[in-house]
């Protein structure tokens, strides 16, 4: 049998502009059967039933404020003044990345704010994450949850405006202007001022000082001050993902105790997993906060070929091996076997047969230029690591593999931002995740994945004459 | 703006750092320059003996990027 | 009483007046100095026997020599009554009957220098962006000093000389730092 010969495609690739997921409405979601569920589930929490989709499972259209009433009753403005304990005892965690304790969070606002005269409240939901769709899906179809939640947060850390940031160019400005003109129409409310902003499509934007920024008058990129210390015209600013609203607003409604009775004790509730990658029915689907990669595949009809690799968190989260992980609970507490917390929810499946470092070089390549130019160790580092992994993987450069690592450890942890941590987490993981295509690679200048599309898809680049506004 | 051996550790703004260099020439024991000329601070206080040498850093940083902070700060 | 009279064995008619000019001049080659040394700072000149801190140390020790010498240039014109110059018109320009613009513009210089050196020594307190827009005025003061030096101090033909020495250091310092070389040089995106 000849040796196959591999084709050298230069050092660096050209990112391949792929299409995004689709986004939102039309997105197929997974119709869960109770027994499913009770599978998929882990054994104290069987028979969860999904909480934030229940309604558009049911209807497959979104819901108005007439049946938003319906479905969760009136806006409890007077659990206002307890909310902050009630969020904590719940144990929410953020659902935009970090699962830091919302409860925590609000707390800290909240002080922050007595002491400033004021608080502000952005709803991030920009997510610039190219392989998350859930926040678009809950802004699309459960719009008047998330305001709920935000008008209850502004109440709870003493602000009287929230400002909702949606991705640009998906059709959610015009969706989310109704939303809150309906409510206006409708006296539905707490007397706090919503207004809605297309934030910059950057993936660097959607963090939470970048989008306090750019509501602020500003950039749309980070800053080195806290949000939570100084952010819109200088007032303490909350910054909570999408579905983390949306929890909050069904806590505020139902209590604690409600909310404990999905997911795990140090990480309750119910979260949105988008699963895509080779997956017989990619989409977003609700579980509870505990199941394992393979019971969120199991709910989607399983793999449409066998997976050599997960993608778990985000394209700024890490590759995990597939095999005895899939069987791992998805929670932060696993932090130590998985190697990184759940993150935004991004659980992508790698076919066997594709090559997991021209992957990686594709995305961290697209993330290494989505950074805010304005730390050296980021601006300089992500390319570099970016270009050593495309000699490892194109030119059989050794000395390149060695410089990544040096590089990856100089680079983390320096920037302003997680932005290069990020980088480095997704190029470390797939490092070891696929260091038998790294000795292939060395030894042979690649491997038959290389012949095969790009599968993690990569949004273009936003042009330059966009700025940063 | 005294340090106190177990109270402050160096803090650089690394948006406001253009990278001259000048805290890694001052103090060469707290202060080492990447690849690309930014600085990486030594973990932790600055030792009570350094801690003229980690002021003067702090007043000529010609961005105004480095700072002096307490140790339980995060970032 | 005149104080010429009263030192009278000691120093000749002149020498106040000399000493009011000399200081001046030497006061405007510490002022250029200061500025070129700062353009350098900026323009992050080095080599491994000159480390960065040297140029700002000198910088800034040059300044506060430059004060010094402000100081004793406003002394020396203000004791000698052979000019009616008061110590109020060092700081508030145009209101002594000599010479009112060209001694004006040296004390509008004298008030900038003084209020540079000033938030320089606070600046950490000012924070970079407020000490930066203070500081640029450095470069209306020292032309104004220039000015001043022209107006009032030609007398002889040998100090426009020096004038265009002075001019032409600050000049190349700033070509050097408006330059931009170091940018590119640092690989920062543009």
């Amino acid at each position: 049998m000849t040796e196959p010969r591999y084709r050298y495609r230069g050092l660096t690739q050209a990112p391949t502009a792929v299409d995004a997921p689709p986004t939102g409405a039309g997105y197929p979601v997974a119709q869960p059967t109770g027994a499913e569920h009770s599978v998929a589930a882990p054994s104290r929490y069987a028979e969860v039933p999904p909480r934030l989709l229940a309604g558009w499972l049911r209807t497959n259209a979104p819901a108005g404020l007439a049946e938003h009433a319906r479905d969760h009753g009136p806006l409890p403005i007077g659990a206002a003044p307890w909310l902050v304990e009630a969020i904590t005892q719940a144990g929410l965690r953020g659902r935009g990345g970090a699962w830091f304790p919302t409860g925590r969070k609000l707390a800290t606002v909240a002080a922050n704010g007595a002491k400033a005269g004021g608080a502000y409240v952005i709803v991030n939901g920009a997510e610039s994450e190219p392989a998350a769709a859930k926040d678009k899906l809950l802004l699309r179809v459960v719009p008047h949850l998330v305001l709920d939640g935000a008008e209850l947060a502004a109440l709870a850390v003493g602000a009287r405006e929230v400002t909702v940031c949606v991705h640009r160019g998906v059709g959610l400005l015009p969706v989310l202007r109704a939303a809150v003109a309906e409510r206006a129409a409708g006296g539905w409310g707490a007397g706090v001022k919503l207004s809605v902003v297309e934030s910059p499509n950057w993936y660097i934007s959607s963090e939470s000082t970048a989008l306090a920024n750019f509501v602020n008058g500003g950039p749309g990129k980070p800053r080195s001050v806290s949000a939570y210390r100084d952010g819109v015209k200088g007032k303490p600013t909350l910054v909570s993902n999408t579905e983390t609203y949306a929890h909050l607003a069904l806590i505020a409604r139902h209590g604690a105790d409600w909310f404990r009775q999905a997911g795990t004790a140090a990480s309750p509730g119910t979260w949105l997993v988008t699963l895509s990658g080779a997956v017989r029915r990619p989409g977003v689907y609700e579980v509870p906060v505990g199941v394992s990669a393979a019971d969120v595949l199991k709910l989607a009809g399983g793999a449409s070929e066998p997976w050599q690799a997960m993608l778990l968190g985000g394209y700024g989260g890490a590759w995990l091996p597939a095999g005895e992980t899939m069987a791992q609970p998805l929670t932060p507490e696993s932090r130590d076997v998985l190697g990184c917390v759940p993150g935004a929810g991004v659980l992508f499946g790698l076919a066997a047969g594709a090559c997991g470092l021209a992957e990686t070089v594709r995305v961290a390549g697209w993330l290494a230029a989505q950074n805010a130019r304005q730390c050296g160790p980021c601006f300089n580092g992500t390319p570099a690591i970016v270009d050593d992994l495309a000699r490892l993987t194109w030119g059989r450069d050794r000395q390149a593999w060695d410089r990544a690592r040096f590089r990856m450890a100089m680079v983390n942890r320096r920037g302003a931002c997680a932005h290069p941590d990020g980088v480095v987490q997704l190029v470390n993981t797939a490092l070891h995740v696929f260091a038998a295509d790294v000795a292939e690679h060395l030894a042979r200048g690649g491997c038959p994945g290389l012949s095969q599309r790009p599968l993690l898809p990569i949004p273009a680049v936003p042009s330059p004459d966009q700025g940063w506004r | 703006m005294a340090v106190s051996a177990v109270a402050d550790k160096l803090r650089v703004d690394m948006i406001e750092c253009r990278a001259h260099g000048v805290c890694a020439e001052v103090a060469p024991e707290l202060v080492a320059l990447d690849e690309w000329g930014y600085p990486i601070l030594a973990d932790g206080a600055v030792p009570a003996s350094l801690a003229k040498h980690a002021r003067r850093a702090v007043t000529l940083c010609p961005r105004l990027a480095l700072s002096l902070v307490p140790t339980d700060r995060r970032r | 009483m005149s104080t010429v009279h009263l030192a009278g064995p000691l120093i000749g008619k002149s020498t106040l007046w000399y000493l009011s000019r000399s200081s001046g001049f030497v006061l405007l080659a510490a002022f250029t100095t200061t500025v070129v040394l700062g353009l350098l700072t900026a323009g992050r000149v080095a080599s491994p026997r000159w480390p960065r801190f040297v140029t700002e140390a000198l910088h800034r020790n040059m300044s506060l020599i430059s004060v010094g010498l402000l100081t004793l240039h406003v002394v020396m014109v203000v004791i000698d009554r052979y000019v009616p110059v008061d110590l109020i018109d060092a700081f508030v320009p145009f209101l002594s009957p000599y010479v009112p613009l060209w001694l004006g513009l040296g004390a509008l210089a004298s008030d900038i220098l003084l209020l540079v050196v000033l938030t320089s020594l606070l600046r950490v307190r000012l924070g970079h962006t407020a000490w930066r827009l203070l500081h640029w005025t450095t470069y209306a003061a020292w032309p104004l000093a220039v000015a001043h030096g022209i107006g009032i101090g030609t007398d002889r033909p040998w100090v426009l000389g020096f004038d265009l020495v002075c001019v032409a250091a600050v000049v190349t310092a700033g070509g050097y730092r408006l330059s931009g070389s170091r940018d590119v040089a640092l690989g920062r995106p543009a």
